[in-house]
Formats: C-alpha cells, sequence, structure tokens
C-alpha cells in the first residue's frame, strides 16, 4: 500500500481555502492536469490534459471537519483513497493536506505528486485574491 | 558564422563499451575516428548517475544539489538554467532530438510539457527561461522525443501509432502490470529485461532518432550556426535491440566481463566489504531505487544472463555508431564538416554484470561513473588530438558549449570548459570531480557524496534507511581497477581518506532552494 502526503500553508482563513475544497466541481481551477470535473450526486467525472476521463466516488465531504474524501473507482489504481483536510491555523490562515493512498504504490507516487503541484496552484491563486469558488465554468 | 555543435549523447553507456576505449565487444569506428582526430577522456564522471538528475546537469551546467533534480521523478523547473538557452539567446538554431527526460515520463495528468508537445503538434512550446523572459522550451527551437520503446505520448510512440502500429508490441515492457521496472525474463537465457525484438531496423529508435536528427539539419539554412543534442535511448535497458541484428554479437562467445567475479563465495565476499546496501539488494533483501526491477534478485544472475545482456548492449552500440556516421555523413553533404565540433557522451553508466549486478543505483564505482566522452573540435579550430587523464565532469559540458560559440558562461554555471589536454587540465586545475545521489522512496533513504581525485574515489554515506552516516567508500583507482577492495576502513590510507572527505565538504555545491518534490517514480 503506497502512502504520500502533501502539505501546504495558504494565508488564507480556512473558511475560505474550504469553499473551494468542498466544492468538488471546482477541482479543474486549480489542479494542474485535470481539465474538466463534472459531478452528479456522489460521483465526480474528471479529465485529464492527457485526455483521459476518471471517474471518482466523492466518500466524504464535511463541511465541520472541512475534510473531503473521494475514491477513484476506475483505471490504475486500487483501493484509493484521497483525502484533503483544511486546518484552521488560528491566526487568519490554514494548512491544507492532500493524503493519496492506494495500491500500487508507483501510481500512489504519480497522483501524489500531482496533488503537491495543485496545492501549490491552489495556494497560488488564494493568495492571489482569486476567488476560485466564484471563476465562471 | 560560428562553429555548430553536434552534442551526442547515449543512455546508460560504460566507458569500456568504445574501441578506442579499450572495448572489444562492439564496433565503434564513428566515435573511435572521432576520437582519434580529436580529445578522449579517461575520468569523465557524472554528477549523478540517473538519468534525470544527470541530464538536469548536463543542460544547466549544476551540480544536482543546486539544479535540485535530486532523484528521477524530480522535475527540473521549466524556468531553471539552460545553455540552449544562452545559445539560442545568441543566435544559434536550437534541437533536441531523442530522449530528453528532465521531467518524468510517468505523467497521467499530462502536466510536463515534454509529454505534450508532440500532442500540441507545434515544433516547441513557450515557457519561462531563468531570466524571466519567455522562449522555446528549455532553449529549444525544435523538439523531438522518444525513449526505450513505443508506448506513450512522446512523438516518437506517435510516430509508430501512427505509421507501424503492429511495433507496438514487439518491445519489452519495461513497465509492468503494478508500474514497477519490468522484472520478467526473455531472450536465450531469461535474463531480465531481454527480448526478442522482431522490430525492422529501420522503425527502431535509434535509426529514428537519426533520421529525425538529418530531417532537423536538413532544414537549418548553410549559414546558420547550430546547436543540436542527439539523445540516443540506447543501450539503456530493456535489451531489446532488433532481431534482424542480433547476429552481429553471439552472446555464446562473449567473454564474461573483468569486473564480474565468477566465485560466488568471493563476489559475496566483495560485496559484503562495501556498505550493507550492496549485499541487501544482491539478495533481494533491499531494492533501494526504482531504477531495478524490484521482483529482481541479483543473486540468481547467471553467467549466461551476463554473456546475453553484454552482447545485446553491444549491438546496441553498434547500431549507435552505425545512425551516428549517417547523421556525420549528411552534415559532410551539407559541407559543415570543417565548423562542427561533435562532442559524444552518455549520462551515467551501467553495472552490466560486474559485483553480479546489473542496472544501476546507488553504487558510485567504475561501471556507472567512468563515462564515454569524446570532443571533436571544429577541424577548422586547428586543434591537436590529446586524450585526457585527469578528471572532468558533465557539469563541464554547458561552458564548453558556450566556449565552442565564443559567449561567456552563464555565472550560475558550475563547471568549466572542457581542458584540451592534461597540461590545459593541469594549469586549470581540473582536480576533482563530485557526484551525488540522494533517493528517497516510501521511506528508504539512501545519500552517497563522492570526491574523484588523485586516482582514488571515495564515497561518504549519509544518515538514512540502513546506514548510520559512518560507513563509506574508498577505492585506489590504479591498483584496484575494479574497485573490489574497499579500503575506507584501511588505518594505512586513514589520512588520505580524511583529506578527501575534508575536500569533499569543502566543495559541497550549494543546495537548491526550496528543496523539490519527488513528482513520480520516474
Amino acid at each position: 500500500m503506497g502512502s504520500v502526503r502533501r502539505q501546504v500553508h495558504i494565508a488564507r482563513p480556512a473558511d475560505d481555502v474550504w469553499a473551494v475544497v468542498g466544492d468538488p466541481v471546482t477541482i479543474a481551477r486549480w489542479f494542474p492536469g485535470i481539465v474538466d470535473a463534472k459531478v452528479e450526486g456522489a460521483t465526480r467525472v474528471i479529465t485529464t490534459a492527457s485526455g483521459i476521463p476518471m471517474s471518482e466516488e466523492i466518500v466524504t465531504n464535511d463541511a465541520i471537519q472541512r475534510r473531503f474524501q473521494y475514491r477513484l473507482t476506475a483505471g490504475l489504481v486500487r483501493n484509493h483513497m484521497g483525502t484533503i483536510d483544511v486546518f484552521d491555523l488560528g491566526d487568519g490562515t490554514s494548512l491544507v493536506s492532500y493524503a493519496t493512498d492506494g495500491e500500487p504504490d508507483a501510481v500512489v507516487l504519480m497522483i501524489g505528486g500531482a496533488t503537491g503541484n495543485a496545492l501549490g496552484e491552489l495556494k497560488r491563486r488564494l493568495e492571489g485574491d482569486r476567488d476560485l469558488s466564484e471563476e465562471e465554468e | 558564422m560560428g562553429r555548430k555543435i553536434l552534442f551526442v549523447t547515449t543512455d546508460q553507456q560504460r566507458y569500456d563499451t568504445l574501441g578506442c576505449n579499450g572495448g572489444t565487444l562492439s564496433r565503434t569506428p564513428v566515435v573511435d575516428a572521432l576520437a582519434a582526430e580529436g580529445i578522449r577522456y579517461e575520468r569523465a564522471v557524472p554528477q549523478s548517475v540517473v538519468c534525470m538528475p544527470s541530464r538536469s546537469t548536463i543542460i544547466t551546467g549544476q551540480h544536482p544539489s543546486t539544479h535540485g533534480v535530486w532523484m528521477n521523478g524530480v522535475p527540473l523547473p521549466v524556468d531553471a538554467p539552460s545553455v540552449a538557452a544562452d545559445l539560442q539567446r545568441h543566435g544559434y538554431r536550437t534541437a533536441l532530438i531523442g530522449k530528453a527526460h528532465f521531467e518524468p515520463f510517468m505523467d497521467p495528468f499530462g502536466r510536463f510539457i515534454e509529454n505534450s508537445v508532440a500532442r500540441s503538434g507545434e515544433e516547441t512550446l513557450p515557457s519561462r527561461w531563468a531570466d524571466g523572459t519567455t522562449g522555446p522550451h528549455r532553449g529549444f527551437d525544435h523538439l523531438e522525443f522518444a525513449t526505450h520503446g513505443a508506448v506513450g505520448m512522446l512523438h516518437y510512440a506517435q510516430w509508430i501509432m501512427a505509421n507501424h502500429p503492429e511495433a507496438i508490441g514487439m518491445y519489452y515492457s519495461a513497465i509492468d502490470a503494478l508500474f514497477n521496472v519490468n522484472a520478467a525474463g526473455g531472450g536465450d537465457t531469461d535474463a531480465p529485461q531481454v527480448k526478442d525484438n522482431p522490430i525492422p531496423r529501420d522503425w527502431y529508435h535509434t535509426d529514428w532518432v537519426a533520421d529525425r536528427t538529418i530531417a532537423w539539419l536538413d532544414s537549418v539554412a548553410a549559414d546558420d550556426d547550430w546547436f543540436c543534442w542527439m539523445s540516443f535511448p540506447d543501450p539503456h535497458h530493456p535489451w531489446d535491440p532488433p532481431a534482424s541484428e542480433m547476429g552481429r554479437v553471439d552472446w555464446r562467445e562473449v567473454p564474461l566481463p573483468a569486473g564480474y567475479p565468477t566465485d560466488r563465495a568471493e563476489r559475496e565476499r566483495i560485496l559484503d566489504a562495501k556498505p550493507r546496501h550492496w549485499r541487501l539488494w544482491y539478495d533481494g533483501t533491499l531494492v533501494s531505487n526504482y531504477e531495478a526491477p524490484k521482483a529482481w534478485v541479483p543473486a540468481t544472475l547467471t553467467e549466461d544472463q551476463v554473456r546475453e545482456v553484454n552482447a545485446r548492449n553491444a549491438v546496441e552500440c553498434e547500431l549507435i555508431d552505425e545512425a551516428l556516421g549517417r547523421v556525420l555523413a549528411a552534415i559532410a553533404r551539407r559541407g559543415w564538416t570543417d565548423d562542427v565540433d561533435v562532442i559524444f557522451t552518455t549520462d551515467h553508466g551501467e553495472l552490466q554484470g560486474d559485483f553480479g549486478l546489473l542496472f544501476k543505483g546507488p553504487y558510485h564505482v567504475d561501471g556507472l561513473m567512468r563515462l564515454p566522452l569524446v570532443w571533436r573540435p571544429a577541424p577548422s579550430a586547428g586543434r591537436a588530438p590529446a586524450t585526457v587523464t585527469r578528471p572532468v565532469g558533465l557539469v563541464d559540458l554547458a561552458p564548453t558549449f558556450c566556449a565552442i560559440a565564443g559567449i561567456a558562461p552563464a555565472g550560475t554555471m558550475q563547471g568549466r570548459a572542457l581542458p584540451v589536454d592534461d597540461a590545459d587540465a593541469d594549469a586549470r586545475d581540473f582536480e576533482r570531480v563530485l557526484t551525488e545521489w540522494d533517493s528517497e522512496l516510501f521511506g528508504v533513504g539512501v545519500h552517497l557524496r563522492t570526491i574523484t581525485r588523485d586516482g582514488w574515489v571515495c564515497t561518504a554515506y549519509k544518515p538514512g534507511y540502513v546506514h548510520d552516516g559512518t560507513e563509506g567508500e574508498l577505492y585506489n583507482l590504479t591498483d584496484d581497477p575494479l574497485q573490489r577492495h574497499n579500503r575506507w576502513g584501511d588505518p594505512a590510507v586513514a589520512a588520505l581518506r580524511s583529506d578527501l572527505v575534508a575536500d569533499l565538504r569543502d566543495h559541497e555545491p550549494a543546495p537548491h532552494v526550496p528543496r523539490l518534490e519527488l513528482e513520480a517514480p520516474v
């Protein structure tokens, strides 16, 4: 079982960060390599820049804990779980953790690497005062 | 009009695979002739023994610590220094054809430019340069990529898909179903990463790289200055050259390499005198890096498998030599020969049976560290042929390209233009070369720092998964050319060891800040 965790400090309140992370359709705006996301109930289908569609099951979307979890249900990875947590640091800023677990290890590392890149983009855009939750589709 | 530069790299090629370096298995008359007319380096050392860090050193002129690509899977930032950008800025036409690998191949999200150029249909794509401007990706006007097979998003794979789709499955599958380096065996001996490949020779990636290089050169105006990096994916595993060429070297007649201790007990005694991860890998207990098949146990390697791998490797080296010959003929037809500098080298070596091992990893010995390097200066420069015995590094290539072009090397470069003979090397203090290894994969960390100086190679280990930071390796390259006798703990050379380690520490390159993240296995 592979397990990769990435994290980033964002100089924005946790509620602002959660407004983006907790809205599953916004992922295509801050995750480099995901060019489209469609959500229907507990299912999200993302499309990567290389043209690969991937179906995901939304497992947790908890605004109180500020935790979002999803599972890739097809493709390269088995027993996948992606977990994004937004922590309020109490000083108007946040820590965002993005964990990827699953098999095989090498694929988890590929996905985990991309999540680190995504957190960097999330920080860049949120600290740049761009309200990702209200961007046009 | 200045001097033009043909920079030729192979992938994972040993020093002793060239005839000019004493090799007898593969016939390499083209490179041998370049060496006879030019400068042959007897101690060219990489700054890393795996692809991405080493290639990043070549293009930036920096050590891995500084450019930040500390292991395979860490992408070189798009705005890292690039000698190609420096040359392009000064009017050179620039191309990179073949294997790049500054960015990970394993890219399901299609995030990296190297993996998207072919699909874009563009000759290159814009990216941010080190000076804050925007220009062609890493300074190359023209990009055409290939790697070790016909699957994926690169130009060669797209070409095979469009023109010869039946060839896709002819290659060995370098990656298994679990996305690990494949351990499956093939050929006559069931050696790992070996397959009989029925692909016609002119569809094989070596000839494709040469064909595309010739096509690009044909597009360049007669009086343009140009820098062309022709980068062959071979002789890196998998060892699956076209079956039609296998008659060149009969593996049954291949002698076992000098580095292969035939007596098992002796082999294991040698390994036991090295730091622990050597024997742990040999026994299949610890595979510390991604570059070797996780499911393969080196202790199972047979003499016949060593012979077959070496035979196939030799065939691949011959095909490269012949492909280079075709490119040089094309250059001659354009009337450019007198004004073209040719530099031939590789990114790192291959164990190829040494110590009973194959592939590569955190093992700083000649199999991986002693590289072929030949520089044939433009005949118009009037440089005398020479052999350089002093240590030089791949970090010296970027400033060499600048010197050939007549431009000042960027201040970010850490190497110096290659010496043209030993007197030049001595005059400019070419005394030491540094090599680094860092890997951290699922909790297993290995960290080595090596200095090559005064005929010795000295490796100091940092704390890691199986090392406490006191381990090391020390070899006398003259008395012990196969590095079988680790003298790290020998009191007779304790003072020398201390001096080498102190020198190593004094010259450690500045680290990249912030540390770059590992983003893929490779």
